[in-house]
């Protein structure tokens, strides 16, 4: 039973995801509504670890799976993707090296400076 | 047979089957390339193509599993949260490296999209390209791009941040183990974190963290975009 109200826990937080999603006029995904409203409760405490801990670990590791339909969506795409595949095979590469590169120094030389600041 | 094709239980078991033989075949081959997820597209759309099921009525009987979505997605604000507990000391650099980092990524695509002349829907849908799936095709199909294209640059990102990270971590010198959490979670999601994992403890975690937030980021970043495009 404990399974059963941790995910009636994590569906209220779906709904009140999906009610903000269209009470709000921001183009945002009902998850992320929902994600933030939860890691809120988390850090406020209306939600202790323990009555969502083991359902989520469920939900989330079924995530690779769920992805599995819509990525065969592409089929539906297919022809306008053709004639695009080689430019945008490399500008997935490209920005991904950049991402990384980018997102990794501006951490590391920030922890530098606020370690320095410590000391 | 057709009967049996016809039912609208078929495609949630061919779906699970398909995924399942991903997971196998990574078990013997344990390579990021053996990614579960992209094995299943694959054996998914050679049933589509043998069997002549429209993707339509696959899509519309895998609603009966595509639900859980939301919640599953949802329920990332957990790790998020137990990460959040453990690094209280590296927030700072950790949000301000995500932040960066997620806002270059859409402004390298959305220049080289437009330079290029790359069509508007498939620039959309590689936007969101570094973020996890669970938030970056929702994303996409809110402004007009194709979920499906996006989930395949999405797995293609993670796979090849997972191959090339440690050779990036020297190219650009990232030496500090949460900084090497930063980028791994920044620009390679779910898959670029488990390469993370396997470089160390905090590594991982910091990555974990990174990538939620970089979802987040994302989403929030997202509606700017509108007035450009």
């Amino acid at each position: 039973m404990k399974y059963l109200s941790q995910f009636f826990i994590i569906l209220l937080f779906t709904l009140a995801g999906e009610a903000l999603q269209r009470l709000l006029p921001l183009p945002i995904p009902a998850s992320v509504y929902g994600l933030v409203l939860l890691f809120a409760a988390l850090c406020l405490g209306v939600v202790k670890l323990g009555q969502v801990k083991q359902a989520g670990s469920f939900l989330t590791s079924l995530l690779p799976l769920l992805f599995v339909s819509p990525a065969a969506g592409v089929l539906e795409n297919w022809g306008l993707v053709r004639g695009s595949l080689v430019p945008m095979a490399a500008l997935v590469l490209a920005s991904t090296v950049l991402t990384f590169g980018i997102s990794g120094r501006v951490a590391q030389r920030w922890m530098k400076k606020e370690g320095k600041g410590r000391e | 047979m057709n009967e049996l094709l016809a039912l609208e239980l078929t495609p949630v078991v061919v779906t699970l089957a398909a995924f399942q033989a991903g997971r196998l075949l990574q078990k013997k081959f344990p390579s990021p390339l053996c990614n579960p997820t992209l094995i299943g597209m694959i054996l998914v759309i050679v049933f589509l193509l043998l069997t002549g099921m429209a993707p339509g009525t696959y899509q519309a009987a895998m609603v009966r599993l595509s639900w859980l979505m939301t919640p599953a997605t949802i329920c990332l604000a957990i790790p998020m949260y137990e990460q959040f507990q453990a690094l209280k000391q590296n927030l700072g650099a950790i949000a301000l490296g995500v932040l960066v980092g997620a806002a270059g990524s859409m402004a390298v695509i959305l220049a080289c999209g437009l330079v290029m002349g790359l069509p508007d829907s498939l620039i959309l849908s590689l936007l969101p390209k570094s973020v996890t799936t669970a938030i970056g095709a929702p994303l996409s199909e809110l402004f007009g791009g194709l979920g499906g294209v996006t989930i395949a640059a999405i797995i293609v990102t993670g796979i090849s941040c997972n191959m090339m990270g440690p050779g990036l971590c020297r190219l650009f010198r990232i030496t500090d183990p949460a900084a090497q959490g930063v980028a791994f979670g920044t620009a390679g999601h779910v898959i670029g974190t488990a390469k993370a994992n396997e470089l160390g403890e905090l590594t991982g975690a910091v990555s974990s963290l990174s990538l939620v937030a970089a979802g987040v980021f994302t989403a929030a970043l997202f509606p700017l975009l509108r007035l450009i495009l």
